[in-house]
């Protein structure tokens, strides 16, 4: 009940941010709230079944395309080209799932570099839909409701609220529980009866919808998309914010998409070289804190505890 | 199959590229289990250290040369300083590797801009000559030849030295080599600092018929992933068949589907590892 609570005042919180802040912030608060979600869909397959995914940003990219193809070139309206966009990533998400499940380790990771560079060069090449290296541009792709920032904010942190509890409750249910100890021991899981690529595979493609209803969102956040939203950097970029904020601390995804995103701000102001710096980001944190803010706060409480 | 033999060579110079990119990739992963994704980026810093060089000294050699050495070098700093950290773990070393790759990129940008460069080539490798039915550019056949000699060299390497011996015994138990005796550490390094002058020697060659442009070390990484993939880790003829094979599907896939090329070489690809996930020639460990 109190934790209820908790999160009911952090939402109100999060819910009045557009009465303090000035427009800018409020685009810049919705920014953070997407890659929130995109960064837990990766938590779910790193921190939960412990494969690190470096297609996400791909995924998330697919729906961003699909939602503005759909809008902008067939003439959809907003709901079923957003539907149309998290589809096709979940699609896409099911195929990567069927090959990647049977790798594990360093190996899952290459194999989903690769995938996602498919579909970067895929975006890139095939002119004729994605319009190559210029991409595509959607115009007043928002219903009338949604122009405005703030109203689009309230739209984007109610679906970011719902998909974070879609994510927390799927990585608490009994299947959720089951991943966990795939994680832990996929032998003794296998040995147990569980059909482990199977739950792999659902896994994977859960954790491919949520990032693409994060890429659909963004879709109608930008209004642009270009091959750059689909190359490894957004990939690198989603993945890092789960880190930051901490693998298998989910909620985490929050603290590290807000740390990341506001340092690239911040640091735009000064210089040019951002991808200098998220590189320096990536390096510091694997030596220094690779369990991330959110973990490394459990951790020093768990100590703590301990010497209690 | 609608291949003329002018496609079929285009395919063989890029298979030979490719396995001099992926050997030193498929080397390091198999004996340090790095997954070193800064390997695109050593193959772009050394095509570009290769072309200023060669353009102010007017040397191609000469720039291979640098190529191959700054690289090697950037690759010891790198196991030196940064890896030193993150010894042992699998996934934080590659993604370390992964954050070296954004700031290498991101410095070659600084230094050589966003344009594109083609390492020029020398007088003796200019022109064509007549090769089955076709006419065919002597600098593309060189690249062949590089390959094919950097294959029977590093074999030679692995098979016939005490280097060799150690980097093959490590690649199937390290623990147990350095049980023996054998400093695995100095091992470690030597083969990481090959791996990365092949890297180097790789943009060079790739330089002069590919161009050099800041996202060709994206490209470059994935097609070595697909060739490792393939060809199963640390094999070194794992990574030749491998090349062969991506290098031939990626020619026809620009031939007959120009706008879905990556398909035709990752379909395989999955199909493959859908049947053998270590790869053709990869083994458990």
């Amino acid at each position: 009940m109190k934790r209820q609570l908790a999160w009911l005042l952090v939402l109100l919180a999060a819910a009045a941010l557009p009465l303090l802040l000035s427009s800018y912030h409020v685009d810049l608060a919705t920014r953070i709230l997407i890659f929130a979600v995109l960064a837990m869909s990766i938590d779910v397959l790193a921190g939960f079944v412990g494969r690190t995914s470096l297609c996400h940003g791909a995924i998330f990219g697919v729906a961003t395309y699909v939602v503005i193809w759909a809008s902008a070139k067939a003439g959809w309206a907003a709901l079923p080209a957003m539907a149309a966009g998290v589809l096709a990533a979940t699609l896409v998400a099911a195929l990567f799932g069927v090959l990647a499940v049977r790798t594990r380790g360093v190996y899952f990771l290459l194999l989903t570099v690769a995938l996602g560079m498919v579909v970067w060069g895929v975006c890139l090449r095939w002119t004729t839909v994605t319009g190559g290296e210029n991409g595509l541009r959607g115009q007043d792709m928002r219903p009338a409701l949604l122009v405005a920032r703030e109203n689009f904010y309230w739209l984007v942190l109610a679906v970011a609220a719902l998909c974070s509890w879609g994510m927390w409750r799927f990585v608490n249910s009994p299947f959720g529980l089951s991943l966990r100890g795939i994680r832990d021991s996929e032998s003794r899981m296998r040995a147990l009866g569980y059909n482990v690529p199977l739950h792999l595979f659902v896994g994977f493609a859960v954790s491919g919808f949520f990032a693409g209803v994060a890429g659909a969102m963004y879709a109608f956040f930008n209004e642009y998309v270009s091959p750059t939203s689909v190359a490894m950097a957004q990939s690198v970029a989603g993945l890092l914010m789960a880190i930051v904020g901490g693998v298998g601390t989910l909620f985490g995804s929050f603290i590290g998409a807000a740390a990341i995103i506001l340092l690239e701000n911040t640091v735009s102001w000064y210089t040019d070289r951002w991808q200098s710096v998220l590189g320096l980001v990536f390096i510091f944190t694997m030596i220094f804190a690779p369990e991330g803010i959110l973990g490394g706060l459990r951790r020093l409480a768990a100590s703590k505890g301990r010497t209690r | 199959m609608g291949m003329n033999s002018f496609q079929l060579l285009n395919g063989l110079t890029f298979a030979a590229l490719l396995f001099i990119v992926a050997s030193g990739f498929t080397l390091i992963f198999g004996l340090l289990r790095i997954v070193n994704l800064a390997h695109g980026a050593l193959y772009l810093l050394g095509g570009y250290l290769g072309y200023s060089t060669a353009i102010a000294t007017g040397s191609f050699a000469l720039g291979v040369l640098a190529a191959m050495l700054g690289v090697a070098l950037v690759g010891l700093l790198l196991d030196q300083t940064l890896l030193r950290f993150v010894r042992g773990h699998e996934l934080r070393q590659v993604l370390l590797s992964l954050g070296v790759a954004l700031v290498l990129n991101d410095l070659a940008l600084v230094v050589w801009g966003g344009d594109s460069f083609t390492v020029p080539t020398p007088d003796l490798l200019q022109g064509a000559v007549p090769v089955l039915d076709t006419f065919y550019p002597k600098y593309r056949l060189f690249v062949l030849a590089t390959g094919v000699v950097t294959f029977i060299a590093l074999w030679l390497l692995l098979n016939r030295t005490r280097l060799g011996a150690l980097i093959r015994a490590g690649v199937d138990d390290a623990e147990m080599v350095e049980a023996s005796g054998v400093n695995i550490r100095r091992v470690f390094l030597a083969t990481f600092v090959l791996g990365s002058a092949l890297a180097g020697l790789g943009g060079v060659m790739g330089g002069a018929f590919l161009a050099l442009y800041p996202s060709a070390d994206a490209e470059i990484l994935v097609f070595s992933l697909a060739v490792v993939v393939i060809g199963g880790r640390g094999s070194l003829e794992g990574a030749a068949i491998g090349a062969v094979l991506v290098g031939l599907l990626n020619t026809m896939g620009q031939v007959w589907f120009p706008e879905l090329a990556y398909f035709v070489i990752f379909g395989p690809m999955a199909a493959l590892l859908a049947f053998r996930p270590l790869g053709l020639l990869g083994r458990a460990v």
